[in-house]
């Protein structure tokens, strides 16, 4: 199969099909709506199932059904619909149920606006629901990188029994590029000895709950899903640097805005700044180590973000003081432009690092 | 020499745990009913149930199926996706008046709505109990409850909310029959609308419920046969018994 010219919110829903994902539960939200429109049409291609829920919460909890079986199953949305999901999101971990939930997030708070934003990630990455958890969280950056990490996506829900959320901001989900598909190969499904199908006569019958009314099993129960994180944070990091040997400054940013990003670099590059970047690509588990590595030989960070300023929290804990850290970012749905970035990039270089 | 007859057995349907509901709470009769019916069936080993949130909430624990515990309100939605992924098994939902008629009203009417396959037992006993005994949208008018500490007044939190009437208006309903546990003749009533509700799921013909009006001694500070008579007296004139769905086919 050669290269085919997608929508993002395709490229995530036609990807979620060939790693092997059959039942979608979903509610139409602005600017996701085409992956909910694209499952509707070839699921039932694929023998699957479609089916549009009465709202995000329903959807959420039509996908726990789906998961405690042990199906591939997915649901997507965007910022407030997520907002919804939380609830449910937070039962998937407390039962370690494998889903894949896409988030493409667009302006807040409130109903905020259509546009594109990442102003989400203190919400997928800390939590978001209630309890003590994490998510794995995985940004592309492209649409041929959709491909990838949505499949990858699929793979850490089942092999972990978590959660895993793709989010991507809104200019992701509606621009279109070159893709290709089928390049990698799916993996079988693992054994999901766990999951509630009926017994037949295989065995007394199991119970997927999250309920656990003793504090020190709920505790024991926390400690364990801590480990889990644990051994998450030590094998799914992900993450790209760009010109960052000989780098004075170093620019954070992920998703549409490190594109950009690479752009306003490349500009300074050209007039001797020089300037690296670091684009997380797991936005939790966040890569610290490309941070260890530079602290104590740059003179700063920049964090560029679709947002007030969540990610740059994360980037000054794993800089831990070493190193002064800048943030340059617009929120509201406004997209960052390379001119823009290129403007703070000199300031910083010119010493303007506050 | 005298020969030794088995009268009564405790149904496969129900594991040997003990049940944690409060002396004359009639859960554990509901319970029964509905063991009895998977058993008798034949289909326990087909079966997947959900429980709720509230009293029946550890209610995984008593049945002798596979379960999977839903969020508050959230069962016929959870039902949902079992179903639709394991079309030739049985799925039911278990579940109180404040998880189904409160916060979970919106689930049970789309799932009724799609005419979901599954079979929803609804508890209802006019009180939320787990939580203390607050109002529920069931509490009857006058009702004292600890959100209603002078009686539910229409004017302040609106009239008892009748499930099974407004679910029936619905094209996806097939079978929806409200019974009642406060006597022997109600509860085998109540065992025969349970088994018809699993055999319309049976013949895929649609959306079943059977609501149950049950006691709550505990929160309504009545003895275990006051609450009995009090169900009688009082909620019946309110939730009217019969069958509300009984749509072509079902037998």
């Amino acid at each position: 199969m050669g290269k085919v010219l997608m929508k993002g919110n395709e490229v995530i829903a036609e990807a979620a099909v060939q790693a092997g994902c059959k039942y979608f539960f979903g509610y139409p939200i602005t600017p996701q709506s085409e992956l909910v429109a694209y499952m509707a049409r070839r699921l039932p291609e694929v023998g699957g199932l479609f089916l549009q829920a009465e709202s995000e919460i329903a959807a959420i909890n039509m996908v726990y059904g789906a998961a405690s079986t042990g199906v591939r199953v997915m649901t997507s949305s965007s910022s407030p619909g997520f907002s919804l999901k939380q609830e449910g999101i937070s039962y998937l971990v407390g039962s370690e149920l494998p889903a894949v939930i896409v988030n493409i997030v667009r302006g807040g708070p409130g109903l905020g606006n259509i546009q594109p934003a990442q102003s989400d990630y203190f919400q997928v990455t800390k939590g978001g629901g209630h309890g003590d958890y994490n998510i794995p969280v995985l940004a592309p950056a492209s649409l041929q990188e959709i491909v990838e990490l949505t499949q990858d996506a699929f793979n850490i829900a089942d092999k972990y029994r978590t959660p895993v959320i793709v989010m991507g901001d809104g200019m992701l989900g509606q621009m279109m590029e070159p893709v290709e598909f089928g390049i990698r190969k799916v993996p079988e499904l693992p054994e999901k000895g766990w999951a509630t199908t009926g017994t037949r006569g295989d065995g007394p019958p199991k119970t997927i709950t999250s309920l656990e009314l003793n504090a020190e099993s709920l505790e024991q129960r926390n400690h364990s899903l801590q480990r889990k994180f644990a051994i998450i944070k030590e094998n799914e990091v992900r993450y790209e640097t760009y010109k960052m040997d000989d780098a004075d400054f170093i620019m954070v940013a992920f998703g549409t805005v490190a594109r950009i990003t690479m752009n306003a670099i490349n500009k300074a590059r050209k007039d001797g700044i020089k300037v690296g970047l670091i684009r997380p690509i797991s936005l939790w588990p966040f890569p610290e180590r490309p941070f260890i590595e530079s602290r104590d030989k740059v003179k700063g960070y920049i964090s560029v973000e679709m947002s007030a300023g969540q990610m740059v929290e994360d980037v000054k804990l794993a800089v831990n003081g070493h190193a002064p850290v800048d943030f340059y970012g617009r929120t509201g749905g406004v997209v960052p432009t390379q001119e823009e970035i290129y403007e703070k990039i000199i300031m910083v270089a010119g010493g303007i690092l506050i | 020499m005298t020969t030794m007859k088995t009268v009564f057995n405790k149904t496969g349907g129900l594991t040997d745990k003990p049940t944690h509901y409060c002396p004359g709470c009639t859960h554990g009769v509901i319970h029964r009913l509905v063991g009895e019916v998977l058993e008798e069936m034949d289909i326990l080993e087909e079966t997947i149930g959900v429980a709720s949130v509230g009293c029946s909430v550890l209610s995984y624990e008593y049945f002798n199926c596979d379960m999977t515990q839903a969020a508050h309100g959230r069962a016929p939605a959870v039902a949902t996706g079992v179903k639709r992924v394991l079309p030739d098994r049985f799925v039911f939902t278990y579940q109180g008046d404040g998880d189904l008629a409160s916060i979970g009203i919106s689930e049970v009417i789309h799932a009724a709505a799609r005419g979901e396959k599954i079979t929803v037992i609804f508890v209802n006993n006019a009180i939320y109990g787990m939580t203390g005994g607050q109002m529920a949208p069931t509490t009857l008018i006058g009702q004292k409850t600890a959100t209603t500490p002078f009686g539910r007044d229409v004017s302040i939190q609106g009239s008892p909310m009748k499930v099974c009437e407004m679910l029936s208006t619905l094209d996806g309903s097939a079978y929806i029959e409200r019974v009642s546990a406060h006597d022997v003749q109600h509860i085998q009533k109540a065992k025969k609308a349970i088994r018809k509700a699993f055999e319309t799921q049976k013949k895929g013909l649609g959306f079943s419920m059977i609501e149950i009006l049950s006691t709550c001694p505990t929160n309504w500070g009545l003895d275990p046969f006051e609450s009995l008579e009090w169900i009688k007296e009082n909620m019946i004139p309110v939730y009217p018994l019969g069958v509300f769905k009984n749509k072509e086919g079902v037998n």
